[in-house]
């Protein structure tokens, strides 16, 4: 009984994941675990699998071998309900994804009436006091299409959190946003952080991960080249890939600046 | 120089447009004067013939009319749905399978498999559709419009982009869970300007109706017009059956357009 506990520990535990889209080898032999409470962020260059590895985590994409167990539960087993195990794991999409025909209340609430099948009228009141938790309770009956991206993008969070799981995925969340969007929705996220919320996020936002991460990891090629805090990824990376990205970023987006300041002074704007 | 030979090409412009209005008013004034309006008249627009129609032209004809078409309206829909999932199917038989279904039935004329249909109980004496002539109507509409049907649903069904469906996965749906919720109701809006033409297509071939054999209670426009018509000795009532037609497909048409324009608006 205390192995299979032990194993629940972890809230994602990957072990030697590979993935290939036909000949393209995306992922090659990732081992990854998260603890829970951790914000863990991953970084990299574009086609480097960041964003591959992410959507394994919940099966969006099916790992050609590997095992990929989300608190203690193996999503690779084929005995294990993928429906149930999704509803453990929220995903926000790069392009927010929401439900155009749906109000905003609706997107939020949809799931908790059809999937946990609860009442209209309560899932709406749980979806109201998830939009409220995103500063967009005015919103609720307003459509996707007459939202900023900003807002669309903490409705989208709103949306997965309503489901109550256990770790919150994030694929590039800031970066289909105008530049003075990004703020809003960052702060969502550190505050849900500050709340003890199991995250990994995918991102090109450097003084996010800077301020908020308990780990940064870098990825390139398909595999981890570096994992650790980011005061040693980012602040003085040991390998030279990393060394090469992080010079390309910090220095032409001049995102770790920007970033750090949205960190140190608050993002409320 | 160059300012008057400018003008004058204006000029003759101006001179060419009013020669074709002269033209075409004065062939319209010749045809005025030269038909013979009362021939017109008597076996066009004889409203005393028209009127020995009345009662059976709405109660049966076109009663008729919207029958066959509905019916054989919903049936495509079920089947043309069918197949477009079918299309969109991970198991290549399926696919194999509506591919070779939508290349047949588009490629057949509905005259064609109207006559098929009505030679089935020729062949197989015992063996009858329910519903008879209705039973067969809605089976020929229906598979004329199903092809085209299948068609539509899957540029629809397509159209959805796929982040939605990995949107609605990633929160616990079950993929008929997010079709239902989520890839349908957001494709039902696209397809609905197309379906609607497809109905005011389906109505015009409802016509072919009368190539199943049927008997009085069971005509439609074409048919009933066709028949006071030779009882009459006189085509009026045909031309009363096109009115009634257009009476119904002008405006589903326009109808059609005002949906399209108001989807196109709200996206």
């Amino acid at each position: 009984m205390n192995v299979p506990s032990k194993l629940a520990s972890r809230a994602i535990e990957i072990r030697g994941l590979r993935k290939s889209f036909g000949t393209l080898k995306v992922l090659n032999g990732i081992d990854f675990t998260v603890e829970h409470g951790q914000l863990v962020c991953i970084i990299g260059k574009s086609g480097s699998g960041k964003s591959t590895l992410l959507r394994c985590i919940n099966l969006l994409e099916t790992p050609n071998s590997g095992q990929i167990l989300v608190d203690g539960m193996d999503l690779t087993d084929s005995d294990v309900d993928i429906d149930a195990a999704r509803r453990q794991i929220g995903m926000v999409f790069q392009q927010f994804n929401l439900f155009p025909h749906l109000s905003v209340v609706r997107n939020v609430s949809i799931a908790l009436e059809k999937v946990m099948k609860r009442s209209r009228a309560e899932s709406e009141r749980i979806a109201r006091s998830g939009l409220q938790r995103v500063g967009l309770e005015d919103k609720a009956n307003a459509f996707p299409a007459q939202l900023s991206g900003g807002q669309q993008q903490r409705v989208a969070i709103a949306r997965a959190l309503a489901m109550e799981p256990k770790v919150m995925l994030f694929d590039e969340p800031t970066s289909a946003l105008d530049p003075e969007l990004v703020g809003e929705v960052l702060t969502v996220m550190r505050k849900l952080a500050e709340d003890g919320m199991t995250m990994v996020v995918v991102t090109h936002e450097m003084g996010f991960a800077r301020e908020l991460a308990d780990r940064v990891v870098f990825m390139d090629s398909g595999v981890i080249v570096e994992d650790g805090p980011p005061e040693q990824v980012i602040g003085s990376p040991v390998h030279e890939r990393t060394q090469v990205f992080l010079r390309r970023v910090l220095r032409t987006g001049d995102t770790g600046n920007s970033g750090k300041e949205r960190g140190d002074k608050g993002t409320d704007t | 120089m160059s300012e008057t030979k400018l003008r004058s090409s204006r000029a003759r412009r101006e001179m060419i447009r009013r020669i074709q209005y002269g033209v075409l008013a004065a062939a319209i004034v010749l045809a005025a004067l030269f038909a013979d309006w009362k021939a017109i008249r008597q076996f066009f627009f004889n409203t005393s013939i028209a009127r020995e129609g009345l009662p059976q032209l709405f109660t049966i004809a076109l009663k008729n009319t919207v029958v066959y078409t509905i019916t054989g309206f919903f049936f495509g829909i079920v089947l043309g749905l069918a197949l477009a999932l079918m299309r969109l199917s991970s198991v290549a038989p399926y696919r194999w399978i509506a591919k070779i279904y939508v290349e047949i039935f588009r490629g057949l004329p509905a005259l064609v498999i109207f006559l098929m249909i009505g030679s089935v109980p020729l062949v197989f004496p015992g063996f009858a559709l329910p519903g008879g002539v209705y039973g067969m109507a809605c089976l020929g509409l229906g598979l004329v419009s199903a092809a085209y049907m299948a068609e539509t649903f899957r540029a629809g069904l397509q159209a959805v982009p796929k982040g939605q469906m990995e949107a609605a996965r990633s929160l616990g749906m079950t993929n008929s869970q997010s079709m239902r919720s989520v890839i349908i109701p957001q494709a039902i809006r696209i397809v609905i300007p197309p379906l609607t033409n497809e109905l005011v297509l389906l109505f015009k071939d409802s016509s072919l109706v009368l190539f199943l054999g049927v008997t009085s209670s069971q005509v439609e426009l074409a048919k009933f017009g066709n028949d006071q018509a030779a009882a009459f000795a006189n085509p009026t009532p045909i031309l009363v059956s096109g009115l009634m037609y257009l009476l119904i497909t002008i405006p589903l048409g326009y109808l059609a357009r005002r949906l399209e324009l108001h989807l196109s608006n709200a996206r």
